[in-house]
């Protein structure tokens, strides 16, 4: 299996020009003024004399904008990460010994609506009893709807399954010493049937291409980390799990660059979009490592279907460029379409395994965040073998992988489980989508994940992520609904929100319903 | 691929990590394996397992996750609060507190909880250090520093020397040389690591060395992180001093001084990957409560030990019979060495010791040391640390560990090591009673073709 080769054939197709450089006028953000041409008249005499002060002008134009202080948003081009960040300065009153740049930004940095209207829900959490004025969370894709299932499986089989061995015997050597940091051998074969049972039979996983770690977060840094050096980035379909932006970007210094999808396409995946994203990058002198999908996706919910996978690995195989394929909702696929894993692409066809990489979890379809068990599947023995000695720190703690391998292991609970699991899903998506419908909202169609992805456009006073701010904030602070906005997810067409159903029960729907009408009401009546 | 995934300065072709494999090959069991490797080379502590293992069976309740008959798994599966389970950090903090004979006080709101010290050291450093930065540290030094400190942050060690011929104390001379070594290098110190006591010496630093470290980052305004995650293991005087104890009243160093904890050697809870940063500084704890997302601890296992650790009078117990068994067990270890003539550095702490096998090795070279060091891996059959794994300046020392075995299996290493001490230092003299009565002409032979004569 032979890695994607290094960074060398890369860097002999990156031509990169020694005249000045010209920037696509219509790309994304970079404004450029060009010189009137007009001024430039004239007698052939004059070449020299026009050449050279259009040659000066777009050189001071460079300079420029590598001097002025780059928005996060904006592709930084060529200038190391270190410079820009030693801009900022930390607080604290006494004179300090610096903290870092990045510990400088993440400590002050305003948080997104994303994190933002968590921690209000936190502080003032709806109760249908105790708190019915509280704020009610739709902004935090849990599943509570079959809890009571794991629940009574744990507290039925937690003392063998924790300190037993066969003779039922405490065994504290199992649980306290050191231990593999990538996770036991015994939950990784559990873990491998897991997925197995969850991928419904599609697909084998070898347990020794497993690393486990605590929580798909770590994972996926560990990955970026093995995958990508500071400057370089991923491309990645938007709307995209807001999380990201944090996970992937924060510590390793990759750049996520998003991929619009469009409402029109039902905000699938197009591989012609992709192909613009990696070419625009070039262009600029980024460096892209992967793709990162999120199949079923994250806050959509749709699926990637066969062709699309088929396309992808085509892609990413004429790049030269690595797959990540972020499956942790698998399990929670309620609707009418099938989930096919990358993995089942790739072991049927002929496809280069060594690119593709599969993220999991048991936070969703087990829906055990607190545990915090995450997975990662790799084809590529340098990868595993990098992020092997990364596990060493975010390794899970052992007495709680010995739990989880009883219950992984109980394949007949876990059928019982992931049926039951889908069926609820189901039907509290029916509900709270009509529920919304019935409001004058629709929402995208999908398939799989805890949320429903809602149009609310035509309740925002201007069709800008301004006015989806302004309708976030009525729906938090007055409504107290917290939803994600779409902006967070770096949707661009604003007015959509993710709103998860699944921390609801069914008797909260109304009470849902009603706080939503307050405010679509109100803004019907000021347009 | 990357850098990173390509690169060794994770130290993973170290000594270190090589003795442990071959340890993996061929372990000791005094039924199936007898003449296997025993491993000295992993500072695990298992002398108080029982203790542990009573408590549990004693607190069935919360060991299923129940508390007062409710079964608190609902809450527990959807926790995922990276400023940790409040009970847990409060009862963590006091332990903290308990373990310095409460002379001082830890607030559990400048605690951050981490998948063990790995996980707290590498946050640490992402916060105080950018790439390209440098922290100073005493050698030697405990040789996963090299993973966990400069691998993913690009951050850079530079050792401040300790020598033999003071004990391996740290001084102010040493100190500043470091730190003019970082300049030449070009590098931006942003602070100072110590690890208290100290791995790989079971030392307790003195108030001297760490008034000169304090003194050094006060005058050139740089952090101080210190490692105490041995602070449960000191067993002999003078006692464990915190560096908090030490800059009590100080209000221009709160920002600066950060501590590291674990409950893997202190409890002997390695598997649990308990690990935490104490700062009181706010950037720091913000950041790094935010980037604590990369290794929380599950809420399954801050659950059961906050259960343990609040129950103080179990807490208390377990600190001192802990301390008792080490101290014995140390005592043990050092009689045994001696029996075998090798001395060791004077210790008070740790599960380890700092052995001085200068008088065996070939010569004064760390090409000795490592010849000496295959030899008591593979044909003694022990797993020791070189010292040049820790970055020690001189040959000839090496980390053995004593608390991760059973007393048998102690005595039949030191039995293992006194043997091969005793057919080293015969052949030594047989060679050398030897020499005089041989002809001439065979004392013209060169060494090399004397040897293969054994």
């Amino acid at each position: 299996m032979t890695p994607p080769p290094r960074r060398k054939a890369d860097a002999e197709e990156d031509s990169k020009t020694s005249s000045p450089p010209r920037r696509p006028s219509s790309g994304t953000g970079m404004r450029v003024i060009v010189p009137l041409q007009g001024l430039v008249q004239g007698r052939g005499g004059l070449v020299l004399g026009s050449v050279i002060p259009c040659a000066l002008f777009y050189l001071l134009q460079f300079y420029l904008k590598r001097h002025r202080p780059s928005p996060s948003d904006e592709p930084a081009g060529p200038i190391p990460r270190t410079q820009s960040r030693s801009l900022l300065s930390p607080r604290g009153s006494s004179p300090p010994a610096s903290a870092s740049s990045r510990a400088s930004a993440i400590a002050k940095a305003s948080d997104s609506p994303y994190y933002a209207g968590n921690d209000k829900c936190s502080t003032d959490a709806y109760h249908a009893v105790s708190n019915p004025r509280g704020v009610i969370q739709l902004g935090l894709a849990e599943n509570q709807l079959t809890l009571d299932l794991v629940r009574d499986w744990i507290e039925s089989n937690l003392k063998e399954s924790l300190l037993g061995d066969l003779q039922g015997e405490l065994s504290i050597r199992g649980l306290a010493t050191y231990h593999p940091f990538h996770g036991l051998m015994e939950l990784k074969i559990a873990v491998a049937g897991f997925m197995h049972q969850v991928m419904q039979g599609s697909v084998s996983f070898n347990p020794s291409q497993i690393i486990l770690a605590s929580g798909a977060t770590p994972v996926i840094e560990n990955l970026s980390f093995c995958l990508g050096d500071p400057g370089n980035a991923f491309l990645i379909p938007s709307p995209y799990y807001p999380g990201f932006d944090r996970d992937i970007k924060l510590r390793t210094g990759i750049e996520l660059i998003p991929v619009p999808c469009r409402s029109t396409d039902g905000f699938s995946l197009s591989i012609a979009a992709l192909e613009r994203a990696y070419t625009q990058a070039k262009k600029r002198g980024v460096k892209v490592r992967a793709v990162l999908v999120s199949n079923p996706s994250n806050p959509v919910g749709n699926l990637l279907s066969r062709e699309t996978l088929y396309d992808l690995l085509d892609f990413v195989t004429e790049k030269n460029i690595h797959l990540i394929s972020d499956e942790i909702y698998a399990g929670s696929n309620h609707g009418n379409g099938q989930f096919i894993s990358v993995a089942e692409v790739v072991e049927a066809e002929d496809f280069d395994r060594s690119r593709v990489h599969i993220i999991y979890g048991l936070s969703k379809d087990l829906s055990l965040p607190g545990f915090r068990v995450g997975v990662l599947y790799s084809y590529n023995e340098t990868v595993l073998a990098a992020a092997r000695k990364m596990a060493r720190f975010s390794s899970i703690s052992v007495p709680t992988q010995r739990l989880l391998v009883s219950m992984l292991s109980d394949s007949k609970f876990i059928a019982e489980y992931l049926e039951k699991n889908r069926e609820r899903l189901r039907k509290m998506y029916a509900l709270f989508v009509d529920g919304l419908k019935q409001l004058g909202i629709e929402c995208a169609n999908s398939s799989g994940g805890f949320y429903c992805w809602a149009d609310m456009s035509k309740y925002i006073r201007s069709y800008s992520e301004k006015g989806e701010l302004e309708l976030w904030d009525k729906l938090l602070n007055v409504a107290k609904i917290n939803v994600t906005p779409g902006s967070a997810c770096h949707c661009i067409e604003p007015g959509w929100f993710r709103c998860c159903f699944a921390t609801l029960s069914e008797r909260d729907i109304p009470v849902v319903m009603e706080r939503i009408r307050s405010i679509t009401e109100s803004c019907k009546v000021n347009h | 691929m990357v850098r990173k995934a390509t690169c060794n300065s994770h130290g993973q072709d170290s000594s270190y990590f090589l003795g442990w494999q071959e340890y993996e090959k061929n372990p000791y069991d005094p039924l199936t394996n007898p003449l296997g490797i025993i491993q000295m080379g992993l500072a695990e502590n298992q002398l108080s397992f029982d203790l542990l293992e009573s408590w549990l069976a004693s607190h069935q309740e919360a060991v299923a996750l129940k508390k007062d008959g409710e079964f608190m798994f609902r809450e527990l599966a959807l926790f995922q609060d990276y400023h940790g389970l409040p009970a847990f950090k409060t009862a963590l903090a006091e332990f903290m507190s308990e373990m310095r004979r409460n002379k001082v006080e830890f607030n559990p709101e400048n605690l951050v909880l981490t998948a063990g010290a790995t996980s707290a050291n590498e946050t640490l450093m992402f916060c105080l250090a950018d790439p390209g930065d440098a922290f100073l540290l005493p050698t030697p030094y405990y040789p996963g520093f090299d993973r966990d400190i400069k691998w993913r942050t690009g951050v850079e060690i530079v050792p401040i020397h300790c020598s033999s011929t003071n004990g391996f104390k740290i001084t102010k001379q040493a100190v500043e040389e470091a730190y003019r070594n970082a300049k030449k290098r070009n590098l931006k110190v942003k602070g100072v690591l110590i690890t208290n006591p100290s791995n790989p010496l079971g030392t307790a630093m003195t108030r001297d060395e760490l008034a000169i470290l304090i003194n050094f980052i006060t005058a050139k305004n740089i952090h101080l992180i210190s490692d105490e995650i041995y602070s449960g293991t000191v067993f002999g005087s003078p006692g464990f001093i915190s560096v908090k104890e030490v800059i009590k009243g100080r209000d221009d160093l709160t920002n600066k001084v950060h501590i590291v904890y674990s409950l893997s050697k202190d409890l002997g809870l390695p598997g649990f990957r308990v690990g935490a940063i104490y700062s009181e500084n706010d950037v720091v704890v913000a950041a790094a409560t935010k980037m604590s997302s990369f290794g929380l601890i599950s809420s399954h296992t801050q659950y059961l030990l906050s259960v343990m650790l609040s129950d103080k009078d179990f807490a208390k117990k377990y600190i001192v019979e802990n301390k008792r068994r080490l101290e014995q067990r140390h005592r043990l270890f050092v009689s045994g060495l001696e029996t075998a003539g090798i001395s060791c550095l004077n210790s008070n702490a740790g599960l380890f010791c700092w052995v001085d096998m200068r008088h065996l090795l070939k010569s004064n070279t760390f090409g000795a040391e490592m010849e000496l060091w295959k030899k008591i891996l593979l044909k003694v059959g022990l797993n020791i640390s070189p010292g040049a794994s820790c970055h020690c300046q001189e040959p000839g020392f090496f980390r053995v560990c004593f608390a991760n075995m059973s007393e048998g299996t102690l005595n039949l290493a030191l039995q293992r090591l006194k043997s091969f001490v005793d057919s080293d230092s015969e052949s030594n003299n047989y060679n050398h009673c030897r020499l005089p009565s041989l002809p001439k002409w065979v004392l013209r032979l060169s060494p090399s073709d004397r040897k293969s004569e054994r």
